[in-house]
This record gives structure tokens, sequence and C-alpha cells, in this order.
């Protein structure tokens, strides 16, 4: 999903996906301030025991998707180099190099393994808020 | 029809290989009887056994030939047209093929059946030499021994011995070594660089005889000139003889000198038998190199189809190229054609020596020095390939320029009949179809395809450049660009960002790329920024561009945990030091190893605990050692003159200066280096992106060797070099290296394509002629003063130490999903989760 950069309080988002299911609506969890992120490079956060990495791009946006690279198992998404490709935002995992899509989590070349998407927003006083959905829970 | 085959050794595989790949209708029924007790083997490869322990058994026959082993034949009835072997197992054949090869020959000098006394033909003979040398080494402080025979296969052989720790000597009855190749300057070239690598060379001696200690094994060689060297053990390689016995015992017509005559058939004066391999004489001539042989065994392939199958065949064997190469890591000879015309025979050489570097060249050409006739290449053997392709060629310039631009002329324009693998006989005609005809794009294809360079190897690079240019007529062009956010290669950025001066990433991808780039071109121009001096490689947007290791500036481990090397350099290190080490790896609980380069890996950190690891190494006077980085890692070094007894160069000490010279030096790929004390060159310099090995006079420099997948030895590139002349040209090395080579490129590779390759290397570093030298020199300096600890400078910088969490909202919590369980009284990572592929919705 793309980045909200909007500052209002909201209901709960309804976008949040995994592996293609309807997230059920959730929580909005402060993680950091918006300029605690260093741009292009990823964070982790521990919500509601669910590691998310949060990224942001050179152009302000958002995004926040599953911290386990699912081809070595280990939690480590966050901190693999961000950048582009044909236009699409991705981060490319630290471990063996997979590239993933930010906005819908698809690897880019396999297309049948994706990571979880998380909703993420720039919420009131540069707080950046995460949601976590009920079945990521940990 | 019934074919037997004796003599199961290369040339007997290859024929039978040959038969039944082209015989579709099961034509010959072919029965193989050899007398080793394994079958074929790769015999051209046998050091490597002992060096490597390589496997060397061919691929075997199919399940329609029968093999016989370990039963030698003992008689041929030739009127009854039956074998008979030491078992007394009878055979008979329509068709009998010799392939019985040769025996070592051992000069009848007194002693020479002692104990302690070796030949050096077969995988058996190598073993009982190593297990004597074992022995020796083992109950004694230093052995000695000697080769008797200073050819080909004797500095192969003494190499080896050298390498089962023997004091080596080689005693060469002519007066310089490698006398059947080599002219007198090559000889005497040639011996430098045996000295070098630490054998002692006796030429123009005659032995006199063995004579054995108290134990009656062999303890002592007298040579004619009166002196005796201590030996316990002696390897004869003083050249072959064919095996004619049954041959001669059954009447055929062999040779004076040995070899059974055969016709350019390669048929026997009985039409039945035919004779194959090193065993044969052929136009007057026995042939001791494998390519020959292998050609004498599609002859009579071709010819015992053909009259199995009712038909005819006018297949020849038509003589051969006796080029040859010496197998012997470090030291390039290679002679080709015929080195030995001379103006008898109308012919002219030009020849050229280079004392320092160690290189003798000389060519052979025709009177009007246009056409190649042979040559001799000492030192440098880089151009052999080429100039091999080209004997009986119009050269396509001077005779000059083919000494020293050797390779640059060839792949394209080559004559299609060019023989370019002559173990395998494969013409670049035959390459060139293949390519096209099959679609191949990959080495190892065109290698499977044709069999060219699956031999010996020595024309790899031919086929390469055949494959490259052939690829690129067909407009299959290998794209330069880095990825598909610059156009450019990574040479040509370098100097986009060294001409134009930019110092960030985002300034570079606005005016040359597009895009917000990825994890190819982000740490490239990482590393090309912190090549040209732009400071702390964590210091503002460069931190985003780094790799995830040098973002952590340690080692990312499989379970998403760190590993730490401090620096140590030369491997040298205080007990105090290392009790910090033991005291680090205990208090957080990591696992210790100690790693190829000297120095010690600490595994097991989590994020949030390396800054205090840092912290307490840098505390007791460590450093980084950029273990991370694509930078050097370590000069590894022996212990040097100052404990060893053979010692000449104190190589700590030089380790120690270089590693702190080139410390933090970012490059391309990894630089590994080391440097031996002396020849015995137990640093294993020879393997590293510059290695240093000490002589009686200073040092030799080796360039681009390289480990890892594809193993390549470093290339001798200056001798005897003084301190100040060692550093100035690794400065320059590195230098260039780093401005020119492709991403990950290392400098085996980077070398390799480099046109012109060493000697052009030479050129640029030692005669500047580029005129870059002072540049290179001075990028040099502004590093050597620009270095400070990464490890530090994070410690120092609050900003800096913020990433290192597990979770931004967590600080204080360790990453749950780490988990480790005992294993030989440390930790081992044990994956939580575990891979877990989810499938998207479609
Ligand atoms: C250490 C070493 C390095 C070499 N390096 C090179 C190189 O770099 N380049 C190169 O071109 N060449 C090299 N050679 C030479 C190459 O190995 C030979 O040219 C090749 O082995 C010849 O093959 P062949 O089958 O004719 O003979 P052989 O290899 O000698 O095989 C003959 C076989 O026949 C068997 N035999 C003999 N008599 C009988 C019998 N009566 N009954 C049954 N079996 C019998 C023998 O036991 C043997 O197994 C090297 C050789 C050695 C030893």
């Amino acid at each position: 999903m793309t980045a909200e950069l909007t500052a209002e309080p909201s209901a709960p988002p309804e976008t949040a996906m995994t592996a293609g299911q309807p997230a059920t609506p959730s929580r909005w969890h402060a993680v950091c301030r918006y300029g605690d992120l260093t741009p292009e490079r990823g964070a982790c956060a521990i919500v509601e025991g669910a590691q998310v990495a949060i990224f942001r791009t050179f152009d302000g946006a958002l995004h926040a998707v599953g911290n386990l690279d699912p081809f070595s198992g280990a939690q480590v998404i966050s901190r693999g180099i961000q950048g582009t490709r044909g236009g699409a935002p991705v981060v490319a995992s630290p471990m063996y190099k997979d590239v993933f899509d930010l906005r819908t989590g698809r690897c880019a070349d396999d297309p049948a393994v994706a990571l979880p998407v998380y909703a993420i927003r720039r919420a009131a006083g540069d707080r950046v808020e995460v949601a976590v959905p009920d079945g990521h829970r940990q | 029809m019934r074919v037997v085959v004796v003599g199961h050794g290369p040339t007997g595989h290859r024929l039978v290989e040959a038969l039944r790949s082209r015989d579709g209708g099961g034509a010959c029924r072919i029965t193989v009887i050899g007398e080793e007790t394994r079958p074929a083997y790769d015999r051209v490869a046998l050091t490597s056994y002992l060096t490597e322990d390589a496997d060397l058994a061919y691929p075997p026959h199919d399940g329609e030939v029968e093999m016989v082993t370990g039963d030698p034949v003992a008689g041929i009835d030739r009127a009854a047209r039956t074998v008979r072997t030491a078992s007394g197992r009878e055979v008979g054949y329509d068709a009998l093929v010799l392939a019985t090869g040769s025996a070592p020959f051992v000069p009848p000098v007194p002693g020479r059946d002692l104990p302690g006394v070796f030949v050096y033909r077969t995988i058996e003979d190598l073993d009982a030499l190593r297990d004597h040398c074992r022995n020796l080494t083992m109950s004694r402080q230093s052995v000695e021994g000697i080769v008797v025979g200073g050819g080909l296969l004797g500095l192969e052989a003494a190499r080896a011995l050298q390498n089962l720790d023997v004091e080596t000597h080689v005693v060469e009855v002519a007066p310089w070594l490698m006398p059947r190749q080599l002219d007198e300057g090559g000889g005497a070239m040639l011996r430098r660089h045996i000295e070098a690598l630490g054998m002692n060379v006796h030429a123009g001696t005659p032995m006199a005889g063995l004579e054995p200690g108290a134990d009656g094994a062999v303890a002592r060689v007298a040579l004619a000139d009166g002196s005796a060297v201590e030996a316990g053990v002696v390897v004869f390689s003083a050249g072959v003889r064919p095996r004619d016995e049954l041959a001669r015992a059954c009447g055929l017509e062999v040779g004076e000198r040995g070899g059974i005559v055969v016709d350019a058939s390669c048929r026997t004066s009985d039409p039945a038998v035919w004779a194959v391999g090193e065993c044969a004489l052929v136009g007057g001539q026995v042939y001791g190199l494998v390519a020959p042989c292998f050609s004498m065994a599609e002859v009579v392939a071709d010819r015992l189809l053909a009259l199995a199958g009712g038909g005819d065949s006018a297949a020849r064997f038509e003589g051969a190229d006796l080029s040859t190469k010496l197998k012997l890591m470090g030291v390039d000879v290679a002679s080709f054609g015929d080195p030995f015309a001379g103006p008898e025979q109308g012919a002219l050489d030009v020849t050229y020596t280079d004392p320092v570097a160690g290189v003798y060249k000389r060519l052979v050409v025709s009177d009007d020095a246009r056409t190649l006739l042979g040559g001799v290449l000492v030192g440098d053997a880089s151009s052999y390939p080429t100039l091999r392709a080209f004997i009986g060629a119009e050269l396509p310039g001077s005779p000059e320029q083919a000494l020293f631009g050797g390779t640059e002329a060839a792949g394209g324009d080559l004559p299609g009949a060019t023989v370019i693998c002559s173990c395998n006989n494969v013409s670049a005609e035959h390459i060139r179809c293949a390519i096209r005809d099959e679609g191949l794009t990959e080495l190892a294809a065109v290698k499977g395809c044709t069999r060219a360079g699956s031999t010996c190897g020595s024309c790899t690079p031919l086929v390469k450049k055949l494959l490259d240019a052939e690829l690129t007529a067909a407009g299959v062009e290998v794209s330069k660009a880095l990825c598909e956010h610059f156009e450019h290669s990574r040479a040509e950025l370098f100097d986009v960002v060294r001409v134009t001066g930019i110092t960030t990433f985002t300034q570079l991808i606005d005016a040359h790329g597009r895009g917000r780039g990825c994890d190819i071109c982000k740490p490239v121009v990482a590393s090309i920024l912190a090549s040209l001096g732009n400071g702390h490689i964590l210091e503002g947007e460069q931190a985003a561009l780094q790799d995830t290791n040098d973002h952590f500036l340690a080692n990312m481990q499989k379970n998403g945990t760190y590993s730490v090397v401090p620096r140590i350099p030369g491997g040298e290190i205080t007990p105090e030091k290392l009790i910090v080490i033991g005291e680090v790896a205990r208090d957080h609980g990591l696992y210790t190893k100690i790693t190829g380069g000297q120095r010690i890996d600490l595994f097991g950190a989590r994020v949030e605990e390396l800054p205090e690891i840092w912290r307490r190494l840098v505390e007791a006077g460590f450093e980084s050692g950029h273990a991370y980085g694509k930078s050097l890692r370590t000069v590894k070094s022996c212990v040097g003159s100052t404990w060893c007894r053979y010692g000449v160069q104190d190589s700590v000490a030089m380790a120690i200066r270089l590693e702190l010279r080139y410390r933090g030096l970012r490059a391309p790929h990894k630089l590994k280096s080391a440097v031996s004390g002396c020849a015995r060159e137990c640093a294993e310099a020879q393997s590293k992106d510059f290695g240093i090995i000490a002589t009686e006079q200073g040092w030799n420099l080796y360039l681009a060797g390289n480990g890892g997948m594809r193993p390549r030895h470093a290339d001798l590139f200056a001798s005897d070099l003084s301190d100040a002349e060692l550093v100035r040209y690794i400065d320059r090395f590195l230098m260039f290296y780093i401005r020119t080579a492709d991403r990950l490129q290392r400098t085996a590779s980077w070398l390799e394509a480099l046109d012109g390759g060493l000697d052009y290397l030479r050129e640029v570093i030692v005669e500047d002629r580029l005129g870059l030298c002072a540049e290179l020199d001075a990028a040099m300096e502004r590093h050597v003063a620009s270095y400070s600890d990464e490890w530090r400078a994070t410690l120092d910088d609050p900003d800096k130490l913020r990433r290192f969490v597990s979770f931004v909202n967590a600080p204080d919590v360790p990453d749950p999903s780490i988990a480790f369980e005992p294993e030989r009284d440390q930790i081992k990572p044990v994956l939580v989760a575990g891979p877990r592929l989810e499938v998207a919705a479609r």
C-alpha cells in the first residue's frame, strides 16, 4: 500500500493485507518519530509481537512490511537496501538479495512469495504509526 | 568384430570412448585389458593427486565394454589371434590395439634399487612416495630429496616433493633445465625461477651412484663431479621408454630405440594389430604428450569402425604440435612450434630478456619475419595460447608486437583451420560453428560441446575470446551497464565521480542515472565515494547506500546476528589482547573461530550488542578489521626471519606495515594479501591479490592471485624489490585496480580481462606509460593520511549509534526471534521461524 501522510487520527485501516487476506481491523501504534527514520534506510518496530520493517523513501512516503525474510527465515528485511525497480519502491533483503515491492510485499523475482504489508501513517506530532491486523499479533 | 585393447591409460580410454560414441549399431565388441588395478585416469593431472588429493578417474565406459583390470597381458598369439593374461585368461580378437604407453626410464646407476628410490608415473608410485616422505619427515628434523631429471616431468615432480616438506634438489645431466624445450637463455631464466621457489639445481652434472645409509635405504647421491648430496628420497624422472615388450615378443617390428613401428594409420606390421599412444613409433617418432596420443586413438577408432562396417577410412595421423607448458605453480614456461630452428632452416629469432621481472621470451620466425615458427616463453607465458595458435601462420603484426601484445591480436580473426585445443584437436572453425549452431553463450557450454579446453586448459582464454567475438558478431552485446539505474560500468562511474567531484549519491543519480538506485548500484557508489576520500562511510546520505554489513560494520550471519572481527595486523597479537578477545566473547556469549586470515571471528552478536563489544575491543587497542567491507581484509604472514631458521626477511614486520597502510581502503571487491619470509611460502602469498615472498635480496611481488571459487595463482610481477619499491608498486597496483575494475571483480579476473595483461600492468606501474603514477601515488597518500577507525568514529557519534537497536520502538528489547543452542561447548544459531514461503493471493 502507499503511504498515508495524513495527520488526523482516523479509524484503523481496512487495507492492511497479508497474503491477500483482508485484515481484521486493528489499532494504530505509535512506533517512532518521522524524523528518526533515515531516508532510504529501514528500521524495525515490534508491534503486538510482530516485527514490522518500516521504510521512509526518498520522496518522503512511508511503507511497512513484515521483517521476516521468507527465503532465509531471519528477521532482517528492515536492514536491506531500499531503492526502486522500474519506478516501484523496493527493498532487497540483505540475506540473499531477494527484492520485494514495498507497496504490495510481493517478491519481484518470485511473485508467489510475498511479505505481509501493514498500514502505516504519519500522524499528529510527527509520530509514525503502524497497525497490525489480529492474525499477525504474536 | 571383436576388438581387444591392451592397456587402459589415457590413450586406451580415449580409443574406447571414441569407438563407443560413434558405434551406434554396436559393430565392435570391445574388451579392455589393463595392468593397473584401477581403470584409466588422467595421468596428465597426476601431480594434483598429491597436492590436492584430486580424483583423477575418467568417466567409466558404458556397460557394453568388457573391462579387465589388474591383469596384464602376458603374451600374444598372432596366428591364433588371441591374447593371454598373466592370470591365464585367454581372449580372442579380430583387431588388437596395443595402448601400453611407456615406463619411466631409470638409468643403470649403482644403488637404483635401494629403498627410498621412486619413479613418478602411476597413482601407486605417488602413494608410495608420499608414505615414504611422511615417514621421513616424522622421524627427522629435515629431509632432503633429489629428483633426477630437470625436464617437464622432473620439475613437476620436484615441486610435488617440495610440497611433501622435502628440501629438494634437481639433478640434470644437460647444461640447463628443460633442455628438450628451452634454449640456453630460457634455461638460465628458468633456473632462477626454480631456485626462487627454494629448490636447488645441479645442471650439467651426471650422477655417479646412489649410496645407502645405515638403515639400508638411500642416503646420498654421488655426482660425477665428486660432490655428493644427502638424500632420503630419490625420484627418477629421466625420461620414458615405450612399452613395446609384448610387441617384441610376438615378432612385431619395433624401432631401434624402442617403440612399436606403425604407419600413418597406426597399423603395425601385422594388419590385425594396431598401436596407439606413447608405445607407438609413428613416422620415426615416439610422442610423449597426451595430445598426439589422443589423435592416434581417434585415427584408429575411425579405421576400426570403417572395417567393422565394411567401409573405408582415410584417417591418418599427421604428426603433432609439440607445444608444451610447464604445469608448475608460479613458474610460467612454455615452448611451442620449433623453438630450435636456426639460420640453417632460414629462421630468425627475436629475443627479449627482462632480468628484473625474470622474463625471457624468444620467437622464431621465417626469414621474412612474417611467419611464426616457434618460440620459448619463460616467466610470463600469458601469450602462449595465442602464439601457439599462430604457428605456421602469418603474424598479424611485427614479431616484436607479437612478443609483447601476444594475446591482443587473437580471437575473431584467427584462421578457421587453426588448432585452438591441441589436446582434443579442435579448430577455431569447429568452435565457431558450435557456438553459432548450438546457440552457446557460456564458456562452460562451449567446453562441454567441443571438448576444447577440457584437458589441459591452456587454451581456455582463447576459447573465451572466440566466444566473445562470436557473441559480439551475433549482436549479443554484453551490456556494461551496472543496473537499471546507471548505463555506466563501475570504472566509468568512478571516472565520472572523480572528474565531476560529485560527493553524494543523489547528485550522481540525478545527473547521470535514473530512479533511486538499488542494492547493486548503491554499494558501488558508496565504495567509489569512499575510495575518493569522502569521509566516514556512515556519514549523512552515505549511510543509506551501504550494504547491511557496511551499515553495521559487522558481518551478517544466517540468523540475522552479526560477527565481529577485530584487526590483528599480520596475525601478530599479544597475550593481553588475546585475553580481552576471550573475555568479550565469554561475556557476550559469542561463538569464536580462528579465520583463514589469521584473526579471530566472534559470532552471534545482536545489533544492539555491537557498540558495547567494539567499545571494549577499542579500549584494549583493537580497531575494526573491515571483515565486512569490500576492502583490505588481512595481510597474512609467516613468522619470518626473526624466529624461523629458514626465513630470509622479516615477513611479520612487512605484513604489519602493509596491513596498516592499506587498512580501510575501499575497493571493487575484498582484497587479501600475505607475506612469506622465504620461498617455502608458508603464508600462501601466491593465492592472494597481492602476495609478497622474501628473497635474499629483497621481495618478490606476486599480483592477482585468488583462492575462492576459481583459484588462480598470482603472477610474478617484479623480483628482488626494496621495501620502498615494493610499497610503491603495491600502492599503484591497488589504486589502478580500484579505478578501473568492474563491480565485484577480484584482481584476478580484472588482470585477466586487462588488455595487454601483466606486461601492460608493468608498463603502467613501473614505466608510467599512462603518466598516471603521480596521481595514483597521491591517491594512496590521501587514503593513508585520512584513515580512521570506523568503530571508534561510530562510538564517538551518538547519532550513528542510534541505529544499533533491534527495535526503534523498544530499544532495550532484544530480538526474540534470535535463539541459540549449544554445540561443542559453544553456541550455534537456531532459526525459530525457519524459511517460510508464503503464497500470495492471485
Ligand atoms: C606426472 C606426469 C605429468 C604429465 N604431464 C603432461 C602434460 O602436462 N601434458 C601432456 O601432454 N602429457 C603429460 N604427461 C604425459 C601423459 O601422461 C602421457 O602422454 C599419457 O599418459 C600417454 O597415455 P598412454 O595411454 O599412451 O600411456 P600410459 O599412460 O602409460 O598408459 C598405458 C597403460 O597401459 C598399461 N599397460 C602396459 N602394458 C600392459 C600390458 N601388457 N597389459 C595391460 N596393460 C598394460 C599401463 O599399466 C598403463 O596403465 C604427463 C605424464 C606424467 C607421468
